[in-house]
């Protein structure tokens, strides 16, 4: 675990001194340092993890939304995980948004990866990223109208009555 | 004399009519299911775009309605060439969130079931490049042996595709004698069938006139589209995950990481026949230091007893009945944990609120994220060479979609 921290500080210390306020709070999570920060300052965070000298987390591995609908004011949330091959270090960025003003920069022009990346983030829970070149569903149909993921909408027929919950939670 | 290039290199020449072409969604040549939509000049494709989605079946959804052992047949369906390191892959994910520690014997068989999956995917995208380029011969005389891996796959588990194989907390039972002999004569026959198939592709000037210089990529754009795997490592990087972050005890192996220099489409099956090889070394190490010991951890809150102990023993019931239902206890927290699948790096984020099913399930595929790179990669190019990059590219369309 010591190595986790060899990641986690270097990075908070640099964080916090160029965007201070932005960076809400910082955890260790299994083998992971995970930054929540907020979304106003999102992409010039990503940015300059990217490019800065001595933090160079050049390769987006994943980026992914989450739905927390009992979160009042911030009920999305979206994830990224970066990855700086040759120090071979990993770490995780959240944001958490209203889900009334889902709006947040593409980070296309960054990575090109993101482009289906945010696509499915849209597709799924309704992100809206701007300055995306061609943002419309990619997994579903495109006259669907509402996004899947989301917690409200149930996998199970909502019309049948012999699969409540009551028993065994979700 | 009018040259066929002659518009693109003179674009005031008079205004020029473009054909649009359907590359699927069910053509012969695309190997699943996914639509390409050319806009073709002549042969020369001028633009692409891929639609995908056409066997979506929400797994991410699925998963949050499934209690954590019954997502295992789901992982079986993304990259059916390789199941078996798709359910490691979830195996190892829960056990990274709950804490297990996987007895080294589990660990090794694990192992070799993870390589025999590696050979066998790479089996099915290097004849079927072959085939891709008119050579029917490697297809179907190769293919023996995908026949053969199946074969240890059905002594093990039962099943052949989707194989649904060990448990969390380690294997479900360890190979029975029947599987020990058809490994041994496995890693006899195999390495003749490889070599045979090697010197009838490998310096085929037809075939390497069909595959140099198609398809390329750079290393540079390759990691910005988030290429990992084989086809990352055409393009020149090293990066594997089994070096990178061992599990599995992978660190206990002495293999090395082939890499390619032009990142085309001969070198994502040279890539591929030298992984072949290194899997076939890795097996034959693990099998010469297979250690005693169990095969599964002593976790009775995930791992099934024993149908006697269940019939017979107050506790193995009572836990038989808490993992069927659903009712253990799962501690609350996010992970990540990544495998190196036949395609690159599959990663799973697993976030659990402490509930009976996952809170959210993200899956990282690597061919959903390194397909989009495919209309970059055939622009100028000929429509036949679009097939075979898409082909050595080993797009697997249940990874895809998910």
């Amino acid at each position: 675990m010591e190595a986790i921290e060899q990641v986690l500080n270097p990075v908070e210390t640099q964080l916090k001194a160029h965007f201070g306020e932005a960076i809400i709070e910082v955890h260790q999570s299994y083998d992971f340092a995970v930054f929540t920060v907020s979304k106003s300052k999102i992409k010039e965070i990503l940015q300059f993890l990217k490019d800065a000298p001595g933090m160079e987390f050049g390769f987006l591995t994943t980026m992914c939304g989450l739905h927390f609908p009992d979160l009042q004011g911030s009920e999305l949330c979206l994830m990224y995980q970066l990855h700086n091959m040759p120090r071979n270090e990993r770490i995780r960025i959240k944001t958490y948004m209203s889900i009334d003003d889902a709006v947040t920069p593409s980070i296309t022009d960054l990575w090109p990866t993101a482009n289906w990346m945010e696509r499915e983030a849209y597709d799924f829970y309704g992100f809206v990223f701007a300055g995306h070149p061609n943002l419309k569903r990619i997994l579903n149909m495109d006259e669907m109208n509402y996004f899947p993921m989301r917690k409200e909408y149930p996998l199970e027929d909502g019309t049948r009555n012999d699969k409540v919950d009551l028993f065994f939670g979700r | 004399m009018s040259l066929p290039f002659q518009n693109i290199l003179n674009p005031s020449a008079p205004e020029k009519e473009y054909s649009t072409l359907n590359l699927g969604p069910t053509h012969p040549a695309t190997h699943g299911i996914f639509q390409n939509v050319l806009k073709m000049d002549g042969e020369i494709i001028m633009d692409a775009e891929a639609t995908i989605g056409y066997i979506h079946r929400a797994f991410e959804k699925i998963a949050e309605r499934r209690p954590y052992y019954q997502i295992t047949p789901l992982t079986d369906r993304m990259n059916y060439c390789s199941s078996p390191i798709n359910n490691m892959g979830w195996h190892m994910t829960v056990e990274k969130l709950i804490g297990a520690e996987i007895p080294k014997r589990a660990q090794y068989l694990r192992v070799i079931i993870m390589e025999l999956a590696r050979i066998s995917d790479h089996i099915i995208c290097d004849t079927i490049i072959g085939q891709d380029t008119g050579a029917t011969t490697g297809f179907l005389y190769f293919f023996q042996m995908r026949e053969k891996i199946y074969e240890i796959y059905e002594e093990i588990c039962g099943s052949r595709l989707t194989t649904n194989i060990g448990r969390i907390g380690g294997m479900e039972r360890d190979f029975s004698d029947v599987a020990w002999k058809k490994l041994d004569q496995f890693i006899i026959d195999f390495p003749i069938f490889l070599a045979e198939f090697q010197k009838l592709i490998e310096r085929n000037r037809i075939f390497m006139d069909r595959t140099i210089g198609v398809g390329p990529i750079t290393g540079k754009r390759a990691l910005a589209y988030g290429f990992t795997g084989p086809n990352l490592r055409a393009a020149g990087i090293d990066y594997d995950v089994r070096v990178m972050n061992p599990y599995s005890s992978y660190e206990d192996f002495d293999f090395t990481i082939p890499i390619g220099t032009n990142g085309d489409t001969y070198d994502r099956f040279m890539v591929r026949m030298e992984e072949m090889w290194q899997s076939l070394s890795i097996i034959k190490q693990a099998l010469k230091k297979m250690p005693p010991g169990p095969f599964h951890a002593d976790l009775p809150d995930f791992y099934l007893p024993d149908k006697e102990d269940v019939y017979n023993k107050m506790e193995a019931l009572i836990y038989h009945f808490k993992i069927v239902m659903g009712e253990t206890e799962i501690p609350k927290g996010e992970v990540y944990h990544a495998v190196e699948a036949g395609n690159g790096e599959l990663g799973f984020y697993l976030v659990s609120d402490g509930g009976r099913t996952p809170y959210r399930l993200h899956f990282r595929r690597p061919c959903f994220i390194y397909y989009q790179a495919y209309p970059e990669m055939v622009k100028g190019g000929m429509l036949s060479d679009a097939i075979l990059t898409l082909s050595s590219m080993n797009v697997i369309a249940g990874e895809l979609d998910a």
